[in-house]
């Protein structure tokens, strides 16, 4: 059959990875709902949500299913396709970064070697960036379509928020994309696990301290959570949305951490690399297995210090956070780029 | 018709069908929003042309900024079909007119270009489009127009602030 000549068995094979990859992130998001309330309470020092099953580990899906239940409003006045398409896209956005996330080395089924990534292009960063571009619609179009003053102050506040932190975030990236020389997450990952190498964070700890401060802005979390400041700005974009919509909304924001965290994991912390071990004298299939772990543990690592800085940290007032990222990140990242820029130029001797 | 041209089609029909929502659509929200559309289609084009940067370019600096741009502005401004000014039908008539002879010299250009004649497009093979040799094209050979570039973009920077910080 010549007219769709596709290799039948790699596209199952991407579509497998991509069920497993979709639905594991889910589950994950699923239990750091939980995990921020056990923390919560850890922190403040009271049991937490303990009712629904052997230590409230139901709990998640109690809400779940509370969300499901509520009932759904649509106000009159809306743009009800745009309504319904906000939270659509915050949460497609949200998904579509794992895309790229190298989560592990390649395991070897049935005689094919399989690599634990969905698409290792050569512009594996600025695919991510494209995407968390995009995910500010899903903000805008949200609080627009809401036909409410305070949705759309708040959606503007939001998007203006992502914004300035990008562009902060993407300064920080260019020197530790000077360090790699290539844009492909797994070629920074391979580059970092090589022996003689060490991790990102060694060589960019000021780049890593203002990538980590952009991507909580970007995730919308505390000290940065001014699109949900429920009780000093009249809540965010999503004061309209009810019921599953406003669970996809939140939902997202959790997605969005794991995510955040499986980049950072990658760019600054070696991705699947585990420290003093050499997997290259491992069996594929046990080294990936390994790799898909050592990842996660830092993912959880990240999530875990996300959610410790927000029931430590209040949040910003909204001048403050305009300063702190335009006056403080922006110029930080430029003369960590620099730095960087004249440290490789000095080491290469010219 | 193989893979390529499927996608070519499918891509080019996506492209043209938003681009004619944009002018189409009454409220200037979801015109932008169509254009947003155009723009992931034309760099669905640049991916098949395997120029891989361009198209994520494409998507990070228009879709992603100058879009969001619009959009602060229309929301802003609060523009809906109520604040929008009712043209003559001899106004509309004269921009068609216009904007067909346009398309018309446009189109007879393209044809006669002796740059494009007797080329076919280099699909999925061609590798300017990589960032390596784009960044290697743009730092060696065209350095000094790429300079001064940055040089425009900088003075439009600072025109747009001494213009904001006039009362």
């Amino acid at each position: 059959m010549t007219l769709l000549a596709i290799d039948w068995a790699l596209l199952i094979e991407k579509l497998v990875l991509i069920a497993v990859i979709v639905f594991a992130s889910l589950g994950i998001a699923l239990y750091t709902t939980f995990a921020e309330r056990k923390v919560a309470a850890i922190l403040q020092d009271r049991p937490g949500p303990n009712r629904a099953g052997p230590f409230g580990l139901l709990q998640p899906f109690a809400d779940g299913l509370k969300l499901i239940m509520k009932e759904e409003i649509i106000p009159n006045t809306s743009n009800k396709i745009l309504f319904i398409l906000g939270p659509a896209l915050a949460m497609t956005a949200a998904l579509m970064t794992c895309a790229v996330i190298p989560w592990s080395s390649h395991v070897e089924l049935f005689g094919r070697k399989i690599d634990l990534q969905v698409a290792d292009i050569n512009i594996g960063i600025l695919y991510i960036f494209g995407v968390v571009s995009i995910g500010v619609y899903g903000i805008m179009i949200g609080g627009w379509a809401s036909n409410n003053k305070f949705s759309l102050m708040a959606a503007l506040r939001g998007a203006s928020q992502a914004i300035s932190y990008e562009l902060a975030m993407g300064l920080s990236l260019i020197a530790v994309l000077m360090i790699s020389g290539s844009l492909s997450l797994k070629t920074i990952v391979e580059q970092q696990m090589a022996p003689g190498h060490f991790w990102n964070i060694v060589y960019q700890p000021l780049g890593f301290l203002l990538f980590f401060v952009c991507a909580l802005a970007e995730c919308n979390r505390t000290p940065f959570d001014l699109p949900e400041a429920e009780n000093e700005l009249n809540f965010g974009y999503h004061q309209e949305y009810s019921s599953m919509k406003l669970g996809f909304y939140l939902f997202a924001e959790y997605v969005n951490m794991i995510m955040s965290s499986a980049v950072m994991a990658c760019l600054f912390f070696g991705g699947y690399d585990v420290p003093f071990l050499d997997e290259s004298a491992l069996a594929p299939n046990i080294a990936a297995i390994i790799g898909v772990a050592a990842l996660l543990v830092k993912i959880i690592i990240f999530i875990f210090i996300f959610m410790w800085i927000r029931w430590t940290i209040p949040r910003f007032r909204y001048d403050q956070l305009m300063n702190l990222g335009w006056k403080t990140m922006v110029p930080l990242a430029l003369v960590n780029m620099l730095a960087t820029a004249a440290v490789i130029l000095w080491r290469a001797g010219v | 018709m193989d893979t390529i041209q499927i996608l070519f089609y499918a891509l080019t029909v996506v492209a043209l069908f938003s681009a004619i929502m944009v002018l189409v659509s009454k409220n200037p929200v979801h015109s932008v929003l169509w254009l947003i559309g155009v723009f992931f289609a034309i760099s669905g084009h640049y991916i098949l042309l395997n120029a891989q940067f361009l198209a994520i370019v494409n998507l990070i600096v228009y879709a992603g900024a100058i879009m969001v741009l619009f959009l602060f502005v229309i929301m802003l401004m609060n523009l809906n079909n109520q604040s929008e000014p009712q043209k003559h039908i001899w106004i509309k008539l004269a921009g068609a007119i216009a904007g067909g002879c346009f398309l018309m010299v446009l189109v007879s250009l393209v044809r006669q270009a002796v740059d494009l004649e007797h080329k076919s497009v280099l699909v999925g093979t061609g590798d300017i489009g990589l960032i390596r040799n784009l960044g290697k094209a743009l730092f060696s050979d065209f350095v000094v127009p790429f300079e001064i570039s940055s040089v425009l973009f900088l003075s439009a920077m600072v025109g747009a602030v001494v213009i904001g910080k006039k009362d």
